[in-house]
């Protein structure tokens, strides 16, 4: 587990085995994923876990993750595998909690899962 | 990473909150890029200019930290294309509430003592520093031009990293990495423009940092300009060398066949009903190249050429862009193909370009079709 942004945040899982490119496919003022061929196509972002391998894209997608916080609809906390700039970013800048976690952490949050995030504690993804 | 006790202060507020922003945004890329500590920039170039992709919280956020006395940046500052010719605004019947939040845009960086360059290729319009300087560019082709021709060092850095790294003159650094992950092949003989862009866009999508590439004839200006532009879309490979490769680097091969799997993810229309030529922007060689290439010919359907002002006004004293007008090219500048308002789907079914980069933004973004060709195809096909 690495933590690239603090904080703490509750909210359930929203799980995409695909990257996402925030520039792309997330719509700025709805958190709505707005990119057909995206296994998110349709869902909303805002208030939850975001749990997804990392970011891709235009180095503009930050302003889109900082958007999404200005508009109120941005994710609770995100959860990566690997870390980028644009996400990472965009997340220190909105303090959005952004963690980096390992494969068998990463595949144990299930879509719908209800999680708290505390990068402060040991036990910095809990179940709940 | 490692922090100095005046950055663990700027970090904690004790500098003011510019700085305590700018540094929450450094440490998250030092997290992010495993990096040792902070070294000085001598030269940031931003992204998060256009308003189409910045939007109101990106242009409400720049107004209100420039208007703080302390957002001023530290370093020579430049900045990437807006998303119109301030020159030609009203010929494009675009909405006043863009142009009136793209200028706010712009009169904020100005503000913030950044230079009004509205050009993707620093490098062609600024003295390069010398090689082993460390900078901060935004904009992905221009990083990877730094890193790979200009001998410079930088991240491949978000439009935020680069804009922290302006305000505190500082960038995080990493150890130097081992070696290339991967080792291309290149199979395609005298490749041209758009070969080159192609083989950008796929070594981009298969390595993560560093790529070489062997069999790789000499490319001039604008074949290497292309395959920076293509590498920097497709994924996080922020440098590219030419030459065998080390001798335990993943091999790979890049022929026909990969070559037109990458054309076909990006190119899906036979014919065009504009020409864009640009992304990246046109260099003061290119307009000279493109003039000798169009002199007594005509294009028959509208040609935007995207290039830096301070390019055009040379290449009009030189005589290149009354040359690339006769032949009936919009010359624009500020601004560029990928997310401009100045192409749209209501007016334009598709577009033929001889960008990857372009290309790409065309289709995804502005969600028209392409056609790509390579430059001397354009001109061939195109004009008479």
């Amino acid at each position: 587990m690495r933590v690239i942004v603090h904080g703490r945040a509750r909210g359930r899982v929203l799980r995409s085995a695909e990257p996402i490119n925030f520039l792309g496919a997330v719509d700025k003022q709805t958190g709505i994923v707005g990119n057909e061929g995206h296994p998110l196509y349709q869902m909303q972002v805002g208030k939850r876990v975001l749990v997804f391998p990392h970011g891709v894209g235009s180095s503009v997608g930050a302003y889109t993750v900082y958007s999404l916080a200005a508009n109120g609809v941005a994710p609770a906390a995100m959860i990566c595998k690997r870390a980028d700039l644009t996400v990472a970013t965009g997340c220190a800048l909105a303090n959005i909690p952004l963690v980096l976690a390992g494969d068998a952490e990463f595949a144990s949050l299930r879509d719908g899962m209800d999680v708290a995030v505390d990068t402060k504690k040991a036990d910095m993804i809990r179940q709940l | 990473m490692e922090l100095t006790r005046w950055e663990e202060d700027a970090l904690a507020g004790r500098h003011g909150e510019v700085q305590e922003m700018a540094y929450r945004i450094l440490v998250a890329t030092g997290e992010a890029t495993d990096a040792r500590g902070l070294a000085p920039v001598q030269w940031a170039h931003l992204s998060g200019v256009n308003y189409n992709t910045i939007g109101d919280a990106g242009e409400r956020f720049l107004r209100e930290l420039s208007a703080k006395d302390e957002a001023r940046v530290k370093v020579m500052t430049t900045l990437n294309p807006m998303g119109y010719d301030a020159d030609s605004v009203d010929d494009f019947g675009l909405d006043d509430g863009f142009i009136a939040k793209q200028r706010a845009i712009a009169e904020s960086y100005e503000r913030m003592g950044v230079i009004p360059s509205f050009s993707c290729i620093p490098y062609d319009i600024f003295d390069i520093p010398e090689r082993g300087t460390r900078v901060a560019f935004a904009e992905s082709n221009a990083a990877i031009h730094a890193n790979s021709v200009d001998g410079l060092h930088t991240n491949k850095e978000s439009a935020l990293s680069a804009l922290a790294s302006a305000l505190t003159g500082k960038s995080p650094y990493s150890d130097e990495p081992g070696g290339p992950d991967v080792t291309i092949r290149m199979r395609i003989d005298e490749p041209d423009d758009l070969d080159c862009g192609l083989l950008g866009f796929f070594a981009g999508s298969i390595a993560d940092a560093s790529v070489c590439i062997s069999g790789m004839p000499h490319m001039d200006r604008r074949s290497c300009k292309s395959l920076c532009g293509g590498m920097g879309t497709s994924g996080t490979c922020s440098r590219f060398e030419t030459g065998e490769g080390a001798g335990g680097s993943e091999r790979v091969d890049f022929g026909r066949e990969e070559l037109e799997e990458m054309r076909c993810q990006i190119s899906s229309a036979d014919t065009g009903d504009i020409i864009t030529l640009g992304s990246p922007q046109l260099g003061l060689d290119e307009m000279e190249q493109l003039a000798s290439m169009v002199r007594g010919r005509r294009f028959s359907k509208r040609c935007m050429v995207f290039c830096p002002r301070s390019v055009r006004d040379r290449a009009v004293s030189l005589g290149h862009a009354g040359v690339i007008e006769a032949a009936g090219c919009r010359i624009m500048s500020d601004c560029c193909t990928c997310l401009t308002p100045l192409v749209c789907p209501e007016d334009v079914d598709a577009v033929t370009t001889n960008s990857v980069k372009g290309g790409y933004y065309l289709k995804n973004a502005t969600k028209v079709g392409v056609n790509l060709k390579s430059l001397p195809d354009i001109v061939r096909d195109e004009t008479q």
